[in-house]
Formats: structure tokens, C-alpha cells, sequence
């Protein structure tokens, strides 16, 4: 047994060396300290595992039953000062473990901004982070500069060295937004923000993708990563807003249908509050933003017309949003005051909901015709197989 | 008639024959194969007569033994299509490289890993635990059966329900889109609106209610059936971590099941509890689901560790060490098991403090698994250690198990846990524990308790044979991906750009391929065992020198289990009984009072099959007709009151005379 292990392992240690392991040699500095910390728990741990196994072979060894000349001793059952070893020494050690886990916890929690931008090297008083907003679409990522009032699709770009800002949603499903060469990862979810902030320090070419399944489209998920230098960025930044291409409300409720494997691209302007709509879930005309009905609900609610105020809520529930499949949009304009709300609820009311909701007696939810998305062949986006990877 | 659509609907719901996956040749093909098969075994049982036989003696049987015996049979039949997903998926990722699609669609592929999980653990793993505690634990308490035998083989026979219905997916419409645990929104009627979501929900609510009712049902005998004294400190270890197992059970699976109905209730009525819109919160399925989903990993764990400890104490011929703190270990870790669900998701932004707490108690479990580590290797410490195969596992394990605890406490670690979540790593890291640490077990406790159950041993040769397979094919399937994990690559992914990840790939399609070489051999293992029975076979009822009450007894044992209830003086029973001399009682039997067979379970099962695919399909006359079927049927049944007979202390007699006349032979020929 353990001389197989050695023979499966060494060459596999030997080959590390030559693989590369990008959460072990990162270029940016949260994701340096992750992997310091995963090497310092490592090495905590291996004070106990290195000699648990070894005894393990040891006495393995040691007491096999052709070895008349071990001691034996089969009453032998308990030691109060074994014991206290065996329950004390795991425990010191996870002593320091969870010391060294709640520091960098706090310290690495990827809300907190960070501190440096590298080890010994302070940030820049003044500085304003680069602000992200990254949106999870099926299945494409697209990344709003409001500083610089530029999108793009499937690529990401940030100047070396300067902090990084990320809020992060998602359109319709859980996904985890992750360069593992530039910080740990995140949830992306639907009508809910998270946060991250980063750094890069070397430029460079990256990838970045979704960690989290969220369905068929989910490995053509990923995005290229570009750590550039200043100059190059306010390049990148320019031959974006040349390149022309309008990101609106309406281009992205076209933009948010189910797509796989899409180039990356960019946009030379965006709409400056289209990530706040898609945040509160209200980019379709005639949605109540999230942010509205929790200011209506704290100021007390619409009371009992509230119930009937449901279809400006409707988001995704019956159908995959953006498809070409499902009911045509159908909505009532937001609501302000009681009597509009009910004057809107009674004509809401009747005819466009989606569903019939007897579910009981007849074919359960309305559900939309089979799931064929027509998706463009491989052949014929050979193109952008790997868009940057080339 | 065939032409009316609405009254197609209303008798076959949403089934169609464009459910069937004619288009997916390699289904078809898997169809034809399992059709085949299944045919030759019908016609097998039917040429030898054996459906009476198989109803009679084992369907309708109420022993536990036979329970347990058919609970293994279940895991291994699914540890079969488990593995053949597994396999798949090797393949495809290992093909897919440089702009090959692989083999799989994301439509199929999908389905196989989302299957492969919901099978390993649910159709697998828990019917193997529950089978040899079944088996074993109302032996090891000297018991004659678990405390409601019926409902014992109404829960084996629930669990065998969730399987088919999982099996039926395959080939009529499809399985769940979404990974084993199912997160919404992508889960929800609007992102699956097809049925492979609720073959998932019905597959493990009708199995969920079998081992629930098995988890009541072994709490209650551990807790009231033991032997006369058997104090709780004198319990076996197995017998320990049984009970805090089907403890965690008894609170855990509730959860699953109300988390799994309120999902059906979004999906089936439009509720909204884990909807984006309209006040739904994914993020309480995903609290909610790993409530149930960590405490299931320890149901999973706890009886295998239950089985090393007794297979070192018996094969190192000495008393467990520590047998009170490893207790104690056993019930901190079924608490603890409680307080750690969080660690599943600390990418989801709960904030540092409570990814902090949740990251500490999960380090903390490692203490009391530790302590348990060394209680094994002390009591390999001055014993006289035998290598037979369950002694091979342990030690495998021991060696496998520390690694994949270590990369778990590694994955406790935030920070840590956010550059390898839902990475390779990840997946690395719990088929290292539930393959090096429950597999590992489950195959010990199998060679183990074969010759208890059996009358003979398992062929030493093939068992070898799976074992290094196993142990090897494990390290070559899962070392690579531990490197892929720290290469970046996610799990679930179908084709890869990066030429630099394919060896990696391919060596854990080799490991894989010699797993497979390792479930031949353990199936060869138990064909050769059968034809080389008679030299295999063991008389004495105690082939290892055993140290608990199920070897003080025939082997297999008598329906009855022992003649007279054994009286427990100490810890070891059976050792202490041995060295105290203890004579087997040969006169003076008596009648013994017994549960009768009866074919409720199969029926109520069956009905609730029916019902789940009746619901699965939107078939609503066929749920309403079966479900008052099931009510009434299960009503009717209470009203049977022919539940038990006695076996009479002549047939006693004779058949412990058998023994005794079998235990002479065999004195003499030794």
C-alpha cells in the first residue's frame, strides 16, 4: 500500500511542477493571500496527518500477526495520558487553525475593501476603485463600466494594480462568478447582489467563468480575463466606445435570451441605470423595481389591493424570461396610490396572466413548449471556440 | 380516439411517445440491453420456478436479516447504474478536448452527473448502510428481530421504490437537469419545466419515507430491545454509531422532505417559496437542503466508522482502545453534525463572522474524527493483527480517509473555500471520504459480516483482487482532479478549452476504468464464493474469532436469532462469553413467539410508485385512484390481525441440535 502510493505519487508531484496551477500562483493579490492561507492550513494539518499515517503503516507492520516477537497485549484497551494526547493535540491545533481561519476570514471577506494592493505595497490615497457591475445571463456574462460608460460580453478587462470594485446579479439563475487568478468566487444571484473586491498585479491574459451549474449552456460559460497596464486600458476603454453598439433596455431583453458560447464583444455605450432595473428585476417595461415595492411596502403597503397587484411583480416565474417561448409581456404601469392600484388591479385581473391556476383539475402550470433552443453548431462558431485563448 | 388531443391529456397527462428517448441512441441501446437482461432474469425465475419462492421467503419476509440481505442487493444493483454514469463521465471529459464535443449532449450529460449523485447517495450508499444495520444490529443486541418488523419491510421496500422510479427516468422521459441537490431557481417550473425534476422529488420522497421509517424503527430497537445487560456503555461501537445514525436520520430526513414538498408545491401550485419573483428566496432552499445534507454525510459515515472499529478490535484480537471516548466521539460528532450545513456555501455572501462560525465547527468535528483515528491505531498498537480482507479496508482507509479529512478541513478554511468551491478539488475531496471512508466500510462490514449471513466465506482471491483494484483505481481517478481543482476547473463543466488539463483527465479516466475492473472483480468475488461454497464454509457461526453477540450465534442464523435472549456481563460479549466458558444451552427450548409475513409492504410500495409516476406525468386520475388505493389499503391492513405465530420448541430443538451436531463435527475435525 504504500509503496503504491509513492509510485502514484511521485510522478505526479513531479509533474506539478510543469502544470499550471493557477490557484496556487496567482497574480492577484486576494487570491495570493487564499492560497497563503491554504498552504499555512496545509502545513498545520500535516503536523497530524504525516504521523497518523505513518503509525498507520507502522504498527500496520509492526503487530502483523507472522511477528511473534511484538508484544501483544490483548486486554491493553485504555491510557488516560494517550488520551488526552489524541484529543489534545488535534484540538491545539485547530486552535491556531480557527484563529488564523477568523482573521482571514474578516480579513479576505470579499465585501471588505481591500486594504493593499499588494504585499508591501500600499494603496494609493485618493484613488478611486474601478467600479464592475457583472451580470450572469444565460449563458454569458456581461460587465457594465459605469465609470466609463462601456459593456462587454465575455470579457473582462482592469488596470494592473488598481482595486476592483464588483457587484454582482444574476438574470435568471444561481451562478458563481470566479477568476481564479484574480480573487476567490461569488454567488451570482437573481434580484440579489454580492460583492467582491480585487486586485490584479500582473497583466496578463486570464479566464474567468461561472463555478456554479446552471444548466445546458452552463461550459460555454466563460469569459477572458485582461490585466492591463494604464495605458492599454484607457485603449481598451476607447476602442470600446469606438466600436459602436448601444446596450439599452430593449438590446438587453434581447441580449438576455438563452445563448451558448458567445464571442466576446463590446458595447460603446450602456444605458446608465440599466444594471439598477436588472438588479430589481424591472428592465422589461412596466415591471415594479424591487426598490419601489419595498419603499411602497415601508411606507405600508398597498393594504388588500396589494394582492391583486401581482402582474408589474411577474418576473420569471412561469416561464424562462427572454425566450421566445412562454406568454407575450403583458403588465400594468407601476402603481402609486391606492385607487390606481386598484383601478389597475381590476383591469390586471382578467385577462393577461399567463397561467390558469387550476392546477388540480386539469394539466397542472401551462408549461412552455418543449426546451429547444436553437443554438448555433459548433462548426460554425469554431471562431470563438476560444476566444481567448488564441 | 387517438386523435383527440384533449382526451389523450386527460388520461395520459403530459406522457407522449416523444417522452420516450428514442432519439438518444445510447439510452436506447442501454434499453435494449437492461430489456434483455431483465427478460433472461424473468425467464430464469420463472423456468426454475423461483417467483413463489422469492415472494414467500424474501418480498413478504419480516426478518430483518433477510431485510438487510435484499437492502444489500438493492445498493448493489444501483451501485451498478451509479457507477455507469460515473464512467461517462469520465469518458466525455476526457474526450472533449480541442474543440470535440465529446460524446454527450449537455441534454444527456447533464441528466448523468445530476444522476450519478442522487444515486450514489440515495440508491447506493443508504441502502448499503441501512442493509447492515439492518442485518447486524438486532444480532449485536442479542434481539430476535428490529422492534416493528413489518414496517421494516415496508420501509426496504419504499427505498426499492425511490430506485425504480430513478430507473424508470431513463427510459421514459428524462431525469433531473440540475445537479443532485436540485438548487432553485434553475430547478423551478420555469427553468425545467419538464418532468426530470419531479422524477427527482417523487424518487426521494418515496425513499425518503423508507428511511425515515427504518431510522424510527432501528432507534427504537437499539434503544428498547437490548439484550438483558447490554447498559448503553456496553453496546457494541457498531451498534452505537447505528443508533446515532438513526438518530440524525429521525431529524434530518423531515427536512428533506418538507424542503422537497415545498419545492413541488412552487412547482405543482405555483406557490413561491424559492421563486426569484414575488417574495421567493432560493437562497432558504439552499439553507434548507444542506440542513438536511450534512448531517446525511455523517448518516453515511458514522456506520462505517462503526464497522472499522469493530473490524480492528476483532482482527488486531483485542479490545477496542478508548471504546468510551470513541463514544463520545460518535455523539459529539452527531451534534456537531448540525452546526456546520453553512460551509456548503460560504460563496453565497453571508458575511465574514458567520462564514467565520460555520467554518470553526466544521474544524472542530475534526477533532472528534481524530480522536477516532487514533483509537484505531491504538488498538493496532500491541495487538496481533490478521490481514484477512475487512482488515485490508481498514487499513486502506485509514490511509485514504486522513486524506480526503485533511483537504475537507482545508475546504472549512473561507478563504480557502472560495478559490476551490465547486471545483475539482472539492469533488476530489468528498469522494475521498465517501469512497476512501463509507465505500471502504461498507466493503469491510460486506466481507465481514458475508460468512455471518451466509454460512460461508467470500473467496479471498477476487476479494483481493477488488480491493487493489479499488484502492488503486480510487488514487488514479481522484488524485488528478484534486490537481485540476488547483488548476481552476469547475466541476460539471462538459468540454474544455485547455489542452494542458487533458492528461489529467485522462489519468482519472484510467482510475476509473480500474474501479470498474474492481466492481468485476467483487462481483466475480461473490459468483466464485457461491460455487466454492462448500470449501468456504464455515460451521462454526464464528469464522473471524469475534468479539459481539452476533458470532455467539449459527451461522446464518435461525429466524429466531438465539434460542434463549444471551445475557450481557461486559463490553466484548461474545469475547467475555468465551473466556468465561460459556456453554451453549442444548435442552430446554420453548416456543418462540414471532412476526408472520405478509405482502403489505410490496403493495403499499407498489401503490406509491404509481402514485409518484402519476404525479411525475401530470396523470391526475391515475394519482387520485392510486392514493385512495394507499390510504385505503393501509387502513384495510390494520384491520389484519393475523400478524404473528410461534415457532415450536420442537422445531427449536431440532434445529439447534443441527448446530450442535455441526459445532461437534467440526471441534473434531479441527
Amino acid at each position: 500500500m504504500s509503496r503504491l502510493r509513492t509510485l502514484v505519487l511521485l510522478p505526479l508531484l513531479a509533474s506539478l511542477g510543469s502544470c499550471s496551477m493557477v490557484v496556487m500562483n496567482p497574480s492577484g493579490d486576494v487570491a495570493a493571500q487564499q492560497r497563503d492561507l491554504l498552504v499555512v492550513s496545509t502545513a498545520l494539518m500535516l503536523i497530524v496527518i504525516i504521523p497518523v499515517m505513518a503509525l498507520t503503516i507502522f504498527f500496520a507492520w509492526r503487530y502483523r500477526q507472522s511477528n511473534r516477537e511484538a508484544r501483544y497485549e490483548p486486554d491493553w484497551d485504555h491510557s488516560t495520558h494517550l488520551e488526552l494526547v489524541i484529543w489534545a493535540v488535534p484540538l491545539l491545533i485547530i486552535i491556531c487553525l480557527g484563529a488564523v481561519t477568523w482573521m482571514g476570514t474578516h480579513l479576505l471577506d470579499p465585501y471588505r475593501p481591500i486594504g493593499r494592493v499588494a504585499a508591501g505595497k500600499s494603496l494609493t490615497p485618493g484613488a478611486r476603485p474601478l467600479e464592475v457591475e457583472v451580470v450572469a445571463l444565460d449563458w454569458k456574462w456581461l460587465f457594465i463600466y459605469p465609470e466609463y460608460g462601456v459593456a462587454a460580453i465575455n470579457e473582462l478587462a482592469a488596470p494592473v494594480d488598481r482595486p476592483i470594485t464588483f457587484r454582482i446579479t444574476s438574470a435568471s439563475v444561481m451562478n458563481s462568478f470566479y477568476v481564479p487568478a484574480l480573487a476567490g468566487q461569488i454567488y451570482a444571484m437573481p434580484g440579489m447582489e454580492t460583492k467582491l473586491h480585487a486586485v490584479i498585479n500582473k497583466s496578463g491574459d486570464y479566464e474567468g467563468f461561472s463555478a456554479n451549474y446552471s444548466g445546458a449552456g452552463f461550459s460555454g460559460m466563460r469569459f477572458a480575463f485582461h490585466g492591463l497596464n494604464d495605458s492599454d486600458f484607457q485603449a481598451w476603454v476607447a476602442k470600446a466606445k469606438d466600436g459602436g453598439g448601444k446596450l439599452d433596455r430593449s438590446s438587453y431583453l434581447e441580449l438576455e435570451r438563452p445563448s451558448e458560447n458567445e464571442p466576446a464583444r463590446r458595447y460603446a455605450s450602456v444605458q446608465s441605470d440599466l444594471y439598477k432595473a436588472i438588479l430589481n428585476m424591472c428592465v422589461e417595461p412596466g415591471k415594479m423595481c424591487m426598490s419601489e415595492m419595498t419603499q411602497i411596502d415601508a411606507k405600508g403597503g398597498l393594504g388588500l389591493a396589494g394582492i391583486y397587484n401581482t402582474v408589474p411583480l411577474l418576473y420569471d416565474k412561469f416561464t424562462r424570461r427572454g425566450t421566445v417561448f412562454g406568454p407575450a409581456p403583458s403588465y400594468v404601469a407601476s402603481i402609486c396610490t391606492t385607487e390606481q392600484a386598484l383601478a389597475a388591479a381590476t383591469n390586471a385581473a382578467q385577462p393577461a396572466l399567463p397561467t390558469t391556476f387550476t392546477p388540480i383539475l386539469g394539466a397542472g402550470l401551462q408549461r412552455p413548449t418543449p426546451m429547444s433552443i436553437r443554438l448555433p453548431s459548433r462548426s460554425a462558431t469554431g471562431a470563438f471556440r476560444s476566444p481567448f485563448n488564441s | 380516439m387517438f386523435d383527440n388531443p384533449a382526451l389523450l391529456k386527460a388520461i395520459f397527462g403530459r406522457l407522449t411517445l416523444e417522452s420516450l428517448p428514442l432519439h438518444e441512441p445510447i439510452v436506447v441501446a442501454t434499453f435494449v440491453v437492461v430489456a434483455l437482461g431483465g427478460i433472461a432474469l424473468v425467464g430464469a425465475l420463472t423456468y426454475f420456478r423461483l417467483w413463489g419462492y422469492l415472494w414467500r421467503e424474501w418480498f413478504t419476509s419480516v426478518d430483518h436479516k433477510r431485510i438487510g440481505v435484499m437492502y444489500m442487493v438493492l445498493g448493489i444493483v444501483m451501485l451498478l447504474r451509479g457507477f455507469s454514469d460515473a464512467i461517462m463521465m469520465r469518458l466525455q471529459q476526457a474526450m472533449a478536448f480541442g474543440g470535440s464535443e465529446g460524446y454527450l449532449n449537455s441534454q444527456h450529460y447533464d441528466q448523468i452527473f445530476t444522476a450519478h449523485g442522487v444515486i450514489m447517495i440515495f440508491f447506493v450508499a443508504m441502502p448499503l448502510v441501512t442493509g447492515l444495520m439492518n442485518f447486524v444490529v438486532p444480532l449485536q443486541i442479542g434481539a430476535r428481530d428490529v422492534s416493528f418488523p413489518f414496517l421494516n419491510n415496508f420501509s426496504f421496500w419504499m427505498t426499492a421504490g425511490g430506485a425504480v422510479i430513478v430507473m424508470m427516468s431513463l427510459f421514459v422521459g428524462e431525469f433531473a437537469r440540475t445537479g443532485w441537490l436540485a438548487y432553485p431557481p434553475l430547478s423551478g417550473i420555469g427553468y425545467s419545466p419538464d418532468v426530470g425534476v419531479d422524477y427527482y422529488i417523487w424518487a426521494l420522497q418515496v425513499a425518503g419515507v423508507g428511511t425515515l421509517l427504518s431510522g424510527v424503527n432501528l432507534v427504537c430497537t437499539i434503544v428498547k430491545m437490548r439484550a438483558p445487560g447490554m447498559t448503553m456503555m456496553r453496546m457494541p461501537i457498531f451498534t452505537w454509531t447505528a443508533l446515532c445514525t438513526n438518530v440524525l436520520i429521525v431529524a434530518a430526513f423531515p427536512v428533506l422532505t418538507a424542503v422537497l414538498a415545498l419545492l413541488s408545491l412552487d412547482r405543482y401550485v405555483g406557490t413561491n417559496f424559492f421563486t426569484n419573483d414575488f417574495g421567493g428566496n432560493p437562497m432558504m432552499y439552499v439553507n434548507l437542503i444542506w440542513i438536511w445534507g450534512h448531517p446525511e454525510v455523517y448518516i453515511l459515515i458514522l456506520p462505517a466508522f462503526g464497522i472499522f472499529s469493530e473490524v480492528t478490535s476483532t482482527f488486531c484480537g483485542k479490545r477496542l482502545f478508548g471504546y468510551t471516548s470513541m463514544v463520545y466521539a460518535t455523539i459529539v460528532i452527531t451534534i456537531l453534525s448540525y452546526l456546520v450545513w453553512l460551509h456548503h456555501f460560504f460563496t453565497m455572501g453571508s458575511g465574514a463572522s458567520v462564514n467565520s462560525f460555520f467554518g470553526i465547527t466544521t474544524m472542530i468535528i475534526s477533532i472528534p474524527t481524530g480522536a477516532k483515528i487514533f483509537n484505531w491505531l491504538f488498538t493496532m498498537y500491541r495487538g496481533r493483527i490478521r490481514f484477512e480482507l475487512p482488515m485490508m479496508w481498514t487499513v486502506a482507509f485509514m490511509l485514504t480517509f486522513t486524506v480526503g479529512g485533511m483537504t475537507g478541513v482545508l475546504l472549512a478554511v473561507p478563504p480557502a473555500d472560495f478559490v476551490l468551491h465547486n471545483s475539482l478539488f472539492l469533488v476530489a475531496h468528498f469522494h475521498n471520504v465517501i469512497i476512501g471512508g463509507v465505500l471502504f466500510g461498507l466493503f469491510a462490514g460486506i466481507s465481514y459480516w458475508f460468512p455471518k449471513a451466509f454460512g460461508f466465506r467470500l473467496d479471498p482471491f477476487w476479494g483481493k483482487m477488488s480491493f487493489w483494484f479499488w484502492v488503486v483505481g480510487f488514487w488514479f481517478a481522484f488524485m488528478p482532479l484534486y490537481v485540476l481543482g488547483l488548476m481552476g476547473v469547475t466541476r460539471r463543466l462538459r468540454v474544455f478549452d485547455d489542452p494542458s488539463l487533458h492528461i489529467w483527465f485522462i489519468i482519472a479516466a484510467f482510475g476509473a476504468f480500474l474501479i470498474l475492473l474492481g466492481i468485476v472483480s467483487f462481483l466475480i468475488q461473490i459468483f466464485v464464493s457461491v460455487r466454492r461454497r462448500e470449501q468456504l464454509r464455515d460451521d462454526t457461526g464464528d469464522p473471524w474469532d469475534g468479539r459481539t453477540l452476533e458470532w455467539a450465534t449459527a451461522s446464518p442464523p435461525p429466524a429466531y436469532n438465539f434460542a434463549f435472549t444471551p445475557v450481557i456481563h461486559d463490553g466484548d460479549a461474545w469475547a467475555d462469553m468465551k473466556q468465561r466458558g460459556y456453554r451453549r444451552p442444548l435442552t430446554g427450548f420453548r416456543d418462540i413467539h414471532m412476526p408472520r409475513n405478509t405482502g403489505a409492504g410490496v403493495i403499499l410500495a407498489g401503490l406509491s410508485v404509481v402514485l409518484a409516476v402519476a404525479l411525475v406525468w401530470y396523470i391526475w386520475w391515475l394519482a387520485i385512484v392510486s392514493f385512495v388505493a394507499l390510504i385505503g389499503y393501509a387502513i384495510a391492513h390494520t384491520f389484519n390481525y393475523d400478524r404473528d405465530f410461534h415457532i415450536a420448541s420442537g422445531d427449536v430443538t431440532h434445529v439447534e441440535d443441527e448446530r450442535t451436531r455441526l459445532l461437534a463435527a467440526n471441534t473434531q475435525a479441527g
